[in-house]
């Protein structure tokens, strides 16, 4: 009996052994610290368009590749289809760590990945260089959002740049006064709004508290909020822990915040601008502002995978998610800045732009979008080591205590 | 002999009946691989894993074997405190759901007519067609600072616990009470009125009565509607996220380690946190003979 119960675990353990060694073969290819702090695979793009092969798989996040299914008004994946004859399948994600796990499959063409998987993408080999002349659109595109550090590696683009927001300070305009223009309310020890206070439920919410010390707090030396070393990350860390008693809650479903602004149980808070619409839309008078000190905030590229059958397909889908009239779509449906000034004359809401800061390329520089921390510094510090994710997460469980 | 068993039909049929070990051996076989390798098996594989590591950059999963992921478990007092924290919420919960379900389940099986008992079973029923989160949304919107509770405690000077420990221990109690007022239907069912009428005859008042007769019957059974809500506390973590302010159980952990961190052999390292939790408060229980009441 002791035997077969040994020969049982042995057994599933060789099993685990396997799986795990078939999905790690791309990974030997990956990161020796390089300009960025990693160098890419070396992997070509695609030299010319061939004939569509029929089908494209598309790992999208919900609400980026809607074909009617969901709500039939809501559709830029059929006229697609019958266009160019490629069969759209979606498989929706999560969250970014889904993202990057499903890519490694293969089973996908292209995928949306925001600034927290691409260069994890990018440095694992699952993803390849875009021929972006192959992308007509692409000139339209903003030029502020393109070669920038998550979706290029040394001005190599991987990628087009899809939409994007900010983590906006939103506050209640009876509740909050005067309106506030830094992220002290939320921050200081002395804040006047302790217990009402919502913030954002995820590690890299650490570089939100990055942010701030890298305005108040010089002396760290901070400079990118993604690059943190040992003491700068610590000073992050405390900050978090000092604002953990005054926090209400956090965050991660934006309804839930929305709900929790509506019923006044948060007075001021970390939030996106479609939470806000949102729940100005429902009658509570909630306002929001880029503060001071900056934000952290996310930009989305759409990448085609190494080993994806379907190149051709997979660009004519490239090209059509940032067409004018798609891309108004999607920035519409999902809450965010469009990535092709064109779509500002397509979008329902005339105002969408306006309201979403599209083309504001100050208002953009203002924002720093969230990167996977790594071992290597990626503010190109080499003589020390900074803090990575599994170290953030670590930190965030023991934030919240 | 040899002309009745010309089909090979019948010649299984009669070859099985001569191995009765046989027999048992294919009738169990799915059964058994189910527990083995589906059910077992699946909590083997977590706790090998929870030995192993993960690749920083690349999120792959390494397979060498180390401690490390234990040594933190044990080193860092966040991960005791969130231990405890989630133990005294599955604590609480067990303790105000039993108190709650007892009455309902003794008038359940004493008092009322049998057409009101099935429909009273329904009722109990019926919270669990509807999904849990709407059910955890709904106590969100009560138990807010302007909510129903709000408005009903605020005439006598008390107000909504607002979101915390308090607030969770209320929605999950509200959410396994059926799993616990069943089973404890169930054991005062079986208990015999005659029981009760002889203590009666015998001088006792009902309080005595209910002490030294139906409670030590039934304990077992309470014991057994435990198991159910303890245990789905312990690994609950939507609705401390939902109702829970800023507070994190177990379960929130192992989510954060998987989805945000994607470090499935630390998740792995705390989700044995709960088992061996289980595993000691079966061992417990076992002699009380709750487990001849699941």
């Amino acid at each position: 009996m002791k035997n077969r119960k040994l020969a049982l675990a042995g057994l599933l353990g060789a099993g685990l052994l396997v799986a795990a060694c078939g999905t790690s073969g791309s990974s030997s290819t990956a990161a020796a610290p390089g300009g960025q702090g990693f160098t890419p695979p070396k992997l070509d793009a695609l030299a010319q368009l061939g004939q569509p092969e029929g089908q494209v798989n598309v790992l999208a996040w919900p609400g980026y590749a809607e074909n009617g299914s969901n709500d039939p008004a809501v559709d830029w994946v059929t006229g697609f289809e019958k266009e160019t004859g490629c069969k759209v399948n979606v498989k929706a994600f999560g969250t970014s760590d889904e993202a990057v796990s499903l890519m490694k499959t293969g089973q996908y063409d292209v995928i949306s990945a925001s600034g927290d998987a691409s260069l994890r993408l990018i440095a694992s080999g699952d993803v390849e260089p875009v021929n972006t002349a192959l992308v007509p659109n692409y000139a339209d595109v903003f030029d502020f959002l393109k070669n920038r550090p998550w979706n290029s590696v040394n001005n190599v683009s991987y990628g087009v740049p899809h939409g994007w927001g900010a983590n906006l300070l939103t506050w209640r305009t009876d509740k909050v006064t005067p309106a506030p223009t830094s992220w002290s309310v939320m921050f200081d020890a002395n804040s006047p709004y302790k217990g009402k206070i919502t913030a954002y439920d995820s590690p890299i919410y650490i570089a939100d508290a990055a942010l701030y010390l890298q305005t108040h707090k010089p002396e760290l030396g901070i400079k990118n909020p993604y690059a943190l070393d040992d003491k700068q990350f610590q000073a992050a860390v405390d900050l978090l822990k000092q604002q953990r008693p005054m926090v209400a809650e956090y965050w991660s479903d934006y309804l839930k915040e929305s709900q929790a602004l509506k019923s006044g149980d948060a007075v001021v808070g970390t939030a996106w601008q479609v939470t806000v619409n949102l729940t100005k839309s429902e009658g509570a008078p909630v306002e929001s502002v880029l503060p001071s000190e900056g934000a952290t905030g996310w930009s989305d590229t759409w990448m085609v995978g190494a080993k994806s059958p379907h190149k051709t397909c997979s660009y004519k889908w490239l090209n059509h998610i940032v067409s004018p009239k798609a891309n108004a779509q999607v920035a519409e449906y999902f809450g965010e800045s469009p990535s092709n000034p064109k779509a500002c004359a397509e979008t329902k809401n005339k105002a969408h732009c306006e309201t979403f800061h599209a083309g504001d390329a100050a208002y953009a520089s203002k924002i720093q979008y969230w990167t996977t921390p790594i071992a290597q510094c990626l503010d190109g510090r080499t003589d020390v080591k900074c803090k990575d994710y599994g170290e953030w997460t670590r930190a965030w469980t023991e934030i919240k205590g | 002999m040899t002309t009745t068993l010309d089909s090979p039909r019948r010649k299984a049929s009669a070859f099985l009946y001569r191995k009765p070990r046989l027999r048992l051996g294919i009738l169990l076989s799915a059964p058994m691989l189910w527990l083995g390798l589906a059910y077992l098996g699946a909590l083997a594989a977590l706790f090998v894993t929870a030995f192993w590591s993960t690749d920083v950059f690349t999120g792959q999963v390494v397979t060498e074997w180390s401690l490390n992921n234990f040594v933190t478990l044990f080193s860092d007092a966040v991960y005791r405190t969130i231990t405890l924290r989630t133990v005294g919420i599955a604590a609480l919960v067990t303790v105000v759901t039993a108190i709650i379900a007892f009455p309902m389940a003794f008038y359940m099986a004493k008092f009322a007519s049998p057409r009101a008992r099935r429909l009273l079973v329904i009722a109990v029923m019926t919270p669990l067609w509807a999904s849990y989160l709407v059910k955890a949304y709904a106590w969100r919107t009560m138990l807010s600072g302007n909510g129903v509770l709000h408005w009903l405690l605020n005439p006598f000077g008390l107000d909504t616990p607002g979101y915390g420990v308090l607030a969770t221990v209320i929605t999950l109690s509200y959410l396994w009470l059926p799993y616990m007022i069943l089973p404890i239907y169930a054991g005062l069912e079986r208990l015999p009125n005659s029981l009760v009428d002889a203590s009666g005859d015998l001088g006792a008042r009902p309080f005595r009565t209910f002490r030294s007769v139906v409670l030590p019957v039934t304990f077992p059974a309470v014991v057994a509607g435990s198991i159910f809500t303890f245990s789905l506390s312990l690994g609950d973590y939507i609705a401390v996220k939902i109702v829970g302010g800023t507070s994190q159980m177990l379960g929130n952990v192992v989510y954060d380690n998987i989805g945000a961190a994607n470090n499935l052999p630390f998740a792995a390292t705390v989700a044995t946190v709960p088992v061996v939790i289980m595993l000691a408060y079966l061992a417990a229980v076992r002699r009380t003979g709750a487990l001849d009441n699941l």
